[in-house]
């Protein structure tokens, strides 16, 4: 399973231009762009979905399940990530939006601010115990989980072993359903209506999950429209929503860290806040804080690249929405596990090669390289930065010529043998070009 | 190959900010050459404490990494007041650092100490009034 590297980010070739906006913003520095193309480079993405949000063509996609999925099922249950709530203006309804959800196909809903309330719960018993180390990261994003799994090894036993509120819940929801219709547990879809990528990676080659209960993961765009016309249509709300104000508030940023009652902690969220964190406690920094709740998108999960409404928006309704909820709600049988199936693996993807020896000799070539290109790191040459073009030389996929520096000295320098030799070059090519070589202007 | 690879990095003694960034690089370049994880993080701990320390201290000084297949060896080198009492020095909560400083979160007398703990030798030349060369090995 860890070599697998299944993603839900992936690339419409039709629709990428080949610019350099994803290439820049992504983290891990997991995007090249080669033959006018954006290319992912699989075993470096995260799905944190950053180049989803900044691609201005729509070519970078989540892969996740179509509602047409729920057919293939007898009982199918929508697990609902509080962010959800956050998407309809009528927020403080959560028993009207579950009742629509029952009206566009669904058997069942189950709310994963339910899970997470446990996980809160079950979290505050483990910082009370000493054997964790300080601090205690959260494993609730997974985006992060594997952000720390490919570039922060040193920080994997400090994340929490406890499952994702979406996994508990899950599991949660699918022995209810049991119960409830008689029915065998193949027979029940459990689908997680998703404001992000990396849920759905997390679900079909997860990292700290063996096997998911989650069948399908949907993504919150992908109902957004049918729910919007469902809401207004709905005859008979019913009651349905269980949740507290503990589970729900998981879904902005601030929620998990208050849930966890730790009395030094801290939330940071975006992904690129996330880095800085990590670095500092990498360093020993942070040592006097507990609890660190790190979310990859900005605001928490209602930032997520899948979800529909402004996140800002959908902060301020969730907020209010905690008002109104009982703190803590329905609970989940303690027999239902909560600890994860196992600590995140190290996979070290920045590596240059198994060798040290040879490793230290391509580090050298690298620092060599990295001088003689310009720093401008305008990502023209298809690399992130002036240093990875370096390393994708060294590492054999790119050459110097890449770089349009280099190219324009190369081709100064051709120019220069080409008239000294007095070789012929045809009148056309030569327009716009100054004595020197430069172009003009 | 024999030589290593050796890195030499500026600290600027005037901005509290920017220390942890030439950790951050040394770190970087370190998980490229797939050093083990415990290295890394005795590298880099070592490195933010020294750097925060000529900040404090000496204002400024410069950073030598020097990386063998056997060790990474990290020398500090400043032109600050020097240490008066090394063993005073290496005790566990002693600090010199001003009232501002630990204000600041810092000063915790915890650099020297954290240094020595993370470091597999770890040798210290002071002059006082002329500075400080502390020179750390960690083994790999």
């Amino acid at each position: 399973m860890e070599q697998s590297y299944w993603h839900s980010v992936t690339l419409d070739r039709d629709a990428c231009r080949g610019c350099t906006n994803c290439l820049k913003q992504c983290p891990t520095q997991a995007i090249r762009v080669q033959h006018g193309k954006a290319k992912i480079l699989k075993e470096r993405c995260i799905d944190c979905g950053e180049c989803i949000r900044v691609c201005p063509y729509h070519a970078k996609q989540a892969v996740t399940d179509k509602l047409a999925c729920l057919q293939g099922y007898e009982y199918t249950i929508a697990l609902v990530a509080p962010a959800f709530y956050g998407q309809f203006s009528r927020t403080e309804d959560c028993d009207l939006i579950l009742t629509a959800l029952l009206e566009i196909g669904f058997d069942d809903v189950f709310e994963v601010a339910r899970g997470a309330q446990e996980i809160s719960m079950a979290t505050r018993e483990l910082l009370e115990g000493e054997e964790l180390l300080k601090p205690v990261i959260s494993s609730a994003c997974p985006a992060v989980s594997r952000m720390i799994a490919v570039r922060f090894p040193n920080l994997i036993n400090h994340i929490i072993p406890l499952r994702s509120p979406m996994e508990l819940s899950a599991q949660a929801a699918r022995v209810e359903a049991m119960k409830k219709t008689g029915r065998k547990m193949e027979e029940i879809g459990v689908f997680f209506i998703s404001p992000c990528a990396a849920k759905a990676t997390a679900v079909k080659d997860g990292i700290t999950v063996r096997k998911s209960h989650v069948d399908g993961v949907i993504s919150m765009k992908e109902v957004y429209l049918r729910m919007a016309q469902q809401i207004g249509s709905v005859k008979e709300v019913k009651k349905l929503s269980k949740a507290g104000s503990v589970g729900a508030l998981w879904a902005t940023s601030g929620g998990e860290a208050k849930g966890s009652r730790a009395l030094r902690s801290i939330s940071v969220d975006g992904i690129h806040n996330v880095i800085k964190v990590l670095e500092d406690i990498e360093d020993d920094k942070l040592s006097d804080i507990e609890y660190v709740e790190a979310l990859a998108c900005p605001g928490g999960c209602v930032g997520g690249p899948l979800a529909a409404e402004n996140n800002f928006v959908a902060q301020s309704r969730i907020k209010r929405l905690c008002r109104e909820l009982p703190e803590e709600n329905d609970l989940i049988p303690p027999e239902i596990p909560r600890l994860w199936d196992g600590a995140p693996v190290y996979r070290p993807v920045m590596e240059l090669n198994k060798d040290l020896g040879k490793a230290m000799e391509m580090a050298m070539a690298i620092e060599d390289l990295a001088e003689r290109l310009p720093g401008l790191d305008c990502g023209s040459c298809g690399s992130p930065s002036c240093r990875a073009l370096a390393e994708d030389i060294v590492r054999g996929y790119a050459q110097e010529t890449d770089c349009i520096f280099v190219m324009r000295e190369q081709l100064n320098d051709i120019l220069e043998h080409v008239k000294k030799n007095n070789i012929a070059i045809p009148q056309e090519l030569l327009e716009g070009w100054e004595n020197d070589g430069q172009k003009e202007g | 190959m024999s030589n290593g690879m050796k890195f030499r990095y500026p600290v600027d003694g005037n901005d509290f900010t920017r220390a942890g960034e030439i950790s951050s690089k040394v770190k970087k370049q370190l998980k490229q050459l797939g050093l083990p994880p415990e290295v890394i993080r005795r590298v880099a701990i070592i490195m933010y404490e020294a750097e925060i320390n000529m900040v404090i201290h000496a204002n400024g000084g410069t950073i030598d990494v020097e990386i063998t297949p056997e060790q990474i060896r990290l020398v500090f080198s400043d032109t600050g007041p020097g240490i008066p009492d090394i063993e005073k020095a290496m005790q566990e909560g002693f600090s010199t650092a001003s009232h501002e400083v630990r204000e600041l979160g810092f000063g915790a007398g915890m650099g020297l100490p954290n240094m020595k703990k993370n470091s597999d030798e770890m040798k210290i030349d002071t002059r006082i009034g002329v500075g400080t060369i502390m020179d750390l090995i960690v083994k790999i």
